[in-house]
Order: C-alpha cells, then sequence, then structure tokens
C-alpha cells in the first residue's frame, strides 16, 4: 500500500497535511513502533490517519486504562517511549489511572488525547473535560494544542520531556478542529527550553568524597531503586558493588538492577524485604542510595530508621528527591549511569584502601541473619502455597521470563520467590499500586519481545479489574501465561485485617467468582485449573511446553486461603521491627 | 518561618495552576502570591509568600524548580530584600472624619487617589506590617473596603533574579 502520508522527499516542505496526518509523522519521526489506544468522535481525523499508515501497529484495547498500562509496559520492558491515543472526555478520563501509575513510577510516555474543537472548549461541548487540568497533577508535563503550528514543536518536546531527565508521561491535548487543518510539516531537529535542563553529571568533588566515606566504612551497605533500571545503570552498578565487594538490596522497583542470584543480593528491603536485608539497611553505618527515594513502604517509620547513626550518600537526578523524606549528608545529583561510570573510574585511579577486616565481619553478620531463612517456606501435600507456584515457575521459565504482575499477596510473592538477574524483566506497579495492571502490562510486554515468555502474576480479585482485555490479547495473538493465584480473598486486605482489625475480613472475601477457565475458553484462549500442590509443576510445564506456545493460557491456581506475606514491617514500625511469620 | 520565594516562569497558559496546583497538593501554605508578565512578555514573575521549616522551604524550591515551565526560583529569604505590597482601601470620609482621614494618609506616606462627598480611596504601599499598622490605627466602622495586591518582592543591589 502507498503511504499517502510520506511523501516524495523534495515535496516534503511544500506539501500541505492536515494535522492530524502532522500528528502521526511526528511519531514516525519519533520511530512509534506500536500506539495503544481507541476512538472516539474527537479522534476520528487521527484515526483516519493512522488508517492511511504502516509504519506503526495501532493496538486497539478494550478499555483506555489498558491502552495506558500496556504503552507503559512497552516502555518499561524496553526502555522506549511509550505511545497511547484517546479520545476527549471519557477516554481521557478512562485513561487518567494509567498515566497516574506511569507517573508515580517514572515511566516515560506519551499520550495523546482528543478534544472538542477550539471554538466549543469551555461551553460544556458533547465529551468535553478539562483533561488538562484533570491530568495536571499525576503527568511530568501536559500542552494544549491551539495551534496548528505548535504539533510538530510541541510533540518533539513531548517526547524530550518524557525521556529525560526523571522521565515521566506527558500528555497533549488535541482539539479536533486542529487535526484538520492544513500546514506544512517539518520536524525539529533539537529541542531547546530554557525552563528545562536536567543535570547529568555528578558533582566530582561529592564523587569523591563518597567514594572515601564507603572505603572507610565498616558496615557499608547499597540500596538501590528503579532509578537504576529507568537509567539503565545495571552493569554499571554491578562493576561497582562487585569491585568494592559490598552488600546490596534493591526496592520492588529495582529488582533486576543487579543479579538478584549474586551472592551479595541481599533481596529486596521494606514492608515485605528480606530479614537480611532489612537488619543491614538499619545496622549499616555508610548508605547508599542510588535512584531510590526512601519512600514510606521501604524505610518505614523515617524516625525509627534515623535512630541509628548512619552517613548517607544519595545519587538522584531529581534533586527533588534529595533529603524529601530523610536528610542526606551527600547528595549526588546526577544521571544514576554517568555517575556511577564516575565513581568506577574513580575506583580504579585511586583503588582506596578498604576496611577489609571490618568488612568481613559485617558480611559474616549478614551471613548469620540469612542463615535464619525466614524465606523457606513449607509445602503442604493438600493445598497449594502461593510461593511453590511462584518457585516452580522460576524454575519452569528458568528465570528467564519477563513478569508483570497486579498488585497484592500475589505481587509480593513474585517480587520474593522470582529472583530477576536482568533489568526490565519484572514489570508491576510499585508507587501507585494500581490493581489491573497485570494483564494489559503484559500485554505491552509480549508485543515489545515477541519471542519472549511472558507471564503475569496476578490474584483473582486484581486480573477482575481488566479481564476485557483477554479480548485484546485474541485479537493480537499474545500468548500470555497468565497466573492466577485464586486465593479467594483481596489476600492483602484480609491480611491486614487479620493482623490489624481481629480478623474482621470487611468486604475482602471475593465472592461469586466466575468460572476463569469458561471464560478464558469464551474469549478464546486455554484455560487450566491446578487445585493439587501435586500438579503444580506439570501444569505449569505444560503451560511453557511447544505445543502452547502460541496459545494464551489462563491458569487458575487454587491455594491456601490462609497465607500471608512475611517478612512484614508494619505500618508506622522501624525496618528492624519485622514480624517474621511461621518461621521466626 | 515566613520566605518569599520569586519565581521566573514561561508566560504559558497553566503556568500559575501549575504552581498553584503544587502547594495544594503537597500541602504546602500560601500566604499570598503575585503574577504579572516582565519586560520580557515570555516571561512572567511570581511572588510567593509561603512559611515552614527549613526542610519545607528547600522541598518548595526544590519542587518549583522541576516544573517544566519554571525559568529560575531564588528564595529571596537567602539574602537582602525589599518587600512592597500595594493596598487601595476606601474610607469614610464625610464632614466628621474627613481631616482625621487625610491626616492619617499623610502620615503613612499613602496619596488619596479619588475622592467623594463621603469616601476617599487611598493607595497605600509598603511591607504588610505597615498596611496592616495603618488598617490598626484606623476606626474600624470607617474602612469601606479594602484590596491589597499581596507582597512582591526583589533581592537588594547585585542580587538579580533574571534569565
Ligand atoms: C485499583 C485498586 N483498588 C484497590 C486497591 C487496594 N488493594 C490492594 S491489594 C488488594 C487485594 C488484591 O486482591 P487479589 O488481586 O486477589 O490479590 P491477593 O492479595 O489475594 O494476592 C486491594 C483491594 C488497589 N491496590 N488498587
Ligand atoms: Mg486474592
Amino acid at each position: 500500500m502507498k503511504d499517502p502520508i510520506t511523501p516524495n522527499q523534495h515535496e516534503e516542505t511544500t506539501v500541505q497535511f492536515t494535522g492530524a496526518e502532522i500528528l502521526i509523522k511526528c511519531l514516525h519521526a519519533e520511530n512509534v513502533k506500536y500506539v495503544f489506544g481507541y476512538p472516539g468522535g474527537a479522534v476520528l481525523n487521527i484515526y483516519d490517519a493512522i488508517y492511511q499508515q504502516d509504519k506503526f501497529e495501532h493496538i486497539l484495547v478494550r478499555h483506555e486504562q489498558a491502552a495506558l498500562h500496556a504503552a507503559d509496559a512497552y516502555s518499561r520492558s524496553t526502555g522506549e517511549v511509550g505511545v497511547a491515543l484517546v479520545t476527549s472526555g471519557p477516554g481521557a478520563t478512562n485513561a487518567v489511572t494509567g498515566i497516574a501509575t506511569a507517573y508515580m513510577d517514572s515511566i516515560p510516555m506519551v499520550v495523546i488525547s482528543g478534544q472538542v474543537p477550539t471554538y466549543a472548549i469551555g461551553e460544556d461541548a458533547f465529551q468535553e473535560c478539562d483533561t488538562v487540568g484533570i491530568t495536571r497533577p499525576c503527568v511530568k508535563h501536559n500542552f494544549l494544542i491551539k495551534d496548528i503550528n505548535d504539533i510538530a514543536p510541541v510533540m518533539k518536546k513531548a517526547f524530550h520531556v518524557a525521556a529525560t531527565g526523571r522521565p515521566g508521561p506527558v500528555l497533549v491535548d488535541i482539539p479536533k478542529d486542529i487535526t484538520a487543518t492544513l500546514n506544512r510539516f517539518e520536524y525539529p531537529q533539537k529541542v531547546e527550553m530554557r525552563s528545562y535542563n536536567p543535570i547529568i553529571k555528578g558533582h566530582a568533588g561529592q564523587i569523591k568524597k563518597a567514594l572515601k566515606l564507603l572505603a572507610e566504612a565498616k558496615r557499608p551497605m547499597i540500596y538501590t531503586g528503579g532509578g537504576v533500571v529507568l537509567g539503565n545503570a545495571s552493569a554499571e552498578l554491578t562493576q561497582f558493588i562487585q569491585s568494592m565487594g559490598f552488600p546490596t538490596t534493591s526496592t520492588l522497583m529495582g529488582l533486576g538492577g543487579y543479579p538478584s542470584t549474586d551472592k551479595q543480593s541481599l533481596g529486596m528491603l521494606g514492608m515485605h524485604g528480606t530479614y537480611e536485608a532489612n537488619m543491614a539497611m538499619q545496622e549499616c553505618d555508610v548508605l547508599l542510595a542510588v535512584g531510590a527515594r526512601f519512600d514510606d513502604r521501604v524505610i518505614g517509620n523515617p524516625e525509627h530508621f534515623l535512630s541509628r547513626p548512619r552517613t548517607i550518600i544519595h545519587i538522584d537526578i531529581d534533586p527533588s528527591s534529595i533529603s524529601k523524606r530523610v536528610k542526606i549528608d551527600v547528595p549526588i545529583v546526577g544521571d544514576v549511569k554517568s555517575v556511577l561510570t564516575d565513581l568506577n573510574a574513580l575506583i580504579k585511579e585511586e583503588k582506596p584502601a578498604q576496611n577489609t577486616a571490618a568488612l568481613a565481619d559485617w558480611m559474616k553478620q549478614i551471613e548469620a541473619w540469612r542463615g535464619k531463612r525466614f524465606s523457606d517456606f513449607a509445602l503442604d501435600d493438600k493445598l497449594i502455597k502461593p510461593q511453590q507456584v511462584i518457585k516452580t515457575l522460576y524454575e519452569v521459565t528458568k528465570g528467564e521470563a519477563f513478569i508483570t504482575s497486579d498488585v497484592g499477596q500475589h505481587q509480593m510473592w513474585a517480587a520474593q520467590y522470582y529472583p530477576f538477574d536482568k533489568p526490565r524483566r519484572w514489570i508491576n506497579s510499585g508507587g501507585l499500586g494500581t490493581m489491573g495492571v497485570g494483564l494489559p502490562y503484559a500485554m505491552g510486554v509480549q508485543l515489545a519481545h515477541p519471542e519472549a515468555q511472558v507471564a503475569c502474576i496476578t490474584g483473582e480479585a486484581s486480573i477482575q479489574m481488566c479481564i476485557q482485555e483477554l479480548s485484546t490479547c485474541k485479537q493480537y495473538n499474545l500468548p500470555i501465561k497468565v497466573i492466577t493465584l485464586n486465593n479467594r480473598y483481596m489476600g492483602m486486605v484480609r491480611q491486614w485485617q487479620e493482623f490489624f482489625y481481629e480478623n474482621r475480613y470487611s468486604e475482602s472475601y471475593m465472592n461469586a467468582l466466575p468460572d476463569f477457565i469458561k471464560l478464558a475458553e469464551a474469549y478464546g484462549h486455554v484455560g487450566m485449573r491446578i487445585t493439587d500442590p501435586a500438579d503444580v509443576e506439570d501444569a505449569l510445564k505444560e503451560a511453557f511446553s511447544p505445543k502452547l506456545k502460541d496459545r494464551m493460557v489462563f491458569m487458575d491456581f487454587i491455594t491456601d486461603q490462609t497465607e500471608n506475606v512475611f517478612p512484614m514491617v508494619p505500618n508506622g514500625k522501624g525496618l528492624s521491627e519485622m514480624i517474621t511469620g511461621k518461621n521466626g | 518561618m515566613r520566605h518569599i520565594i520569586s519565581i521566573l516562569m514561561e508566560n504559558e497558559p497553566g503556568a500559575l495552576s501549575r504552581v498553584a496546583g503544587l502547594f495544594s497538593a503537597r500541602g504546602y501554605n500560601i500566604e499570598s502570591l503575585t503574577v504579572a508578565t516582565t519586560e520580557d512578555p515570555t516571561l512572567s514573575r511570581m511572588t510567593i509568600v509561603t512559611s515552614g521549616n527549613d526542610a519545607i522551604i528547600e522541598q518548595i524550591i526544590k519542587q518549583l524548580n522541576k516544573l517544566i515551565d519554571v525559568v529560575k526560583v531564588l528564595d529571596l529569604n537567602d539574602g537582602k530584600h525589599i518587600e512592597r505590597e500595594l493596598m487601595l482601601i476606601k474610607v469614610k470620609a464625610s464632614n466628621t472624619y474627613r481631616d482625621e482621614m487625610k491626616r492619617m494618609c499623610d502620615i503613612f506616606r499613602g496619596r488619596i487617589i479619588d475622592v467623594t462627598d463621603g469616601s476617599f480611596t487611598i493607595e497605600l504601599t509598603g511591607s504588610g506590617h505597615k498596611l496592616d499598622a495603618f488598617i490598626e490605627s484606623l476606626d474600624k466602622s470607617a474602612i469601606l473596603e479594602t484590596v491589597r495586591t499581596g507582597a512582591s518582592g526583589i533581592g537588594r543591589g547585585d542580587r538579580i533574579l533574571k534569565l
């Protein structure tokens, strides 16, 4: 098919295009491969232009929220900017949860929303809403285009702002009349914004100071976050940690930034972190935070955390993340990859003498904590333990799968029992904690990595929040494996009610569940129900077998309803005040 | 502590609501906020009077800098500065009050900018304290209406907030 939106080179600057065509050409210029969206009145011109091009594929979701999540996961798993397109009014409001989810985890996205025509704005026109106003608190930036001449420069800025500095979603609201107006097309070569110049290079003096403190530390500790993954700094981080021999822990968002199966990794820290990671965080004397933000689920009660004296060094691209919840002694503002590169170079150059005897004692202490083996769990011969499912999934997929998850207990078990050795393999909503992301996340990941194994670990409550996307998975033949840990409870809610509300299980019971097997089949997929612990491994092997390689498989694991996630730092408590569960 | 923060920002629609939204979303308080374009019509200058401990003020400055439309931020309290506010106050100026009002206005270096049989409108500039003091010194029942701009601030001498 001849693509009418791409004329010959010499026509390029004289030919007139509609605003919709210009918008599409901007997406082409940005090498966009997928646009996740849903049509409607205000974006009909844009959809007409999409129909007449074949440089990117449009993925038609079944609910705008899923378009945002899928674009978000596309970005999380590739590092590229995700793109979503929705119509005005309800299209835009449906997108808000997805935008806020991406915003909280700093995911680069460009969201295009249709708007009523410029002359109708403010008149309560059909499907009008103040999209720029509604999304303002949950975007990195947003634009309302009021002039056809602004489309190309605004799109250029949108992609630039989304991807640079601390990344985030940028929304571009385009009134319908502008998408029909004619203009020439010229895509700006570069962006210059006097008001926006993220700092990349870390301060050399601060880096020197940090290295001295770390080398002299008796009980050093590294704490890494999502910034390492977003900043593509895994290799630099790994080199740094291995050259210094330090112990390291990661937040939920940073998993995979350092190989989880390496002995220097203490696993995840925080509310459901490992005993050894939380103890080491609390007891260390010099702490280096890399691309992490000391949030409430990570350090627990900040006063308790600060009750132990320690020196804190913090590398982050966002100055406002530094000293927000915890006072930082040595701040280093800059891109984590750049700062870690400088740090590694400095180590080579200075070969700083380390306090090896103290470090050896410290590692011994950490091994003693690890030796308590609080993460071990006992199998049951009647009930499937959720941890068993995750651990078996890890074995069956050889730890190579992309794992998305929803929000709840299953998410924590996934993070605890599926160790990630590579970045961008673990895709979940950490900041906003949005139930419903799992399936659309898996769609974005599977499209980005067609040959990879993609599993969505979910709960019977979460999966129902975007279940309609089973239809999208059929349309695009996405062979995702859905692993439902079906405990017939909003397990995480039930756990809190058990511990903090004397077992009053208020509205946390999932009654009247659908038959997921029939549901999966109705959508054209394969359904499996697994009730016997002895069948877990074979079922997973079958789901991932060549026979079902091209099929979506919905696996409904009926699990032990009473299982809780341990360790647990109760709300408001300190990191070392964990409830360690049955083994503790 | 009370701080006066000066912001230089792109003169874009929505820029003001980004700043106001930031303050409400993060629970920072605003005592006053004034904004107008500068000699360069593409830039607006805003003065915000806020209060908070050092950690909060540090966060406010960082969060403001993070807004894409914000070009520069200066905490005027970091150095010597001047603060001025304009008040228009309409007071009763019937026979009994007339001389008294004129005298008060002179003492505070105000200007009478509108006169009717029964009222004066006085223009007064100064620090917020001075304007407060003027209001305090008047008989409450003589005040018909007041309107204040909120503080504008500028650094002294070489302290210049410019591109
Ligand atoms: C959209 C949304 N609504 C509510 C919550 C609060 N919430 C957190 S976990 C959870 C229960 C999740 O249940 P399920 O998906 O079955 O997972 P489980 O905890 O049982 O593994 C709820 C309701 C949320 N995170 N997101
Ligand atoms: Mg459940």
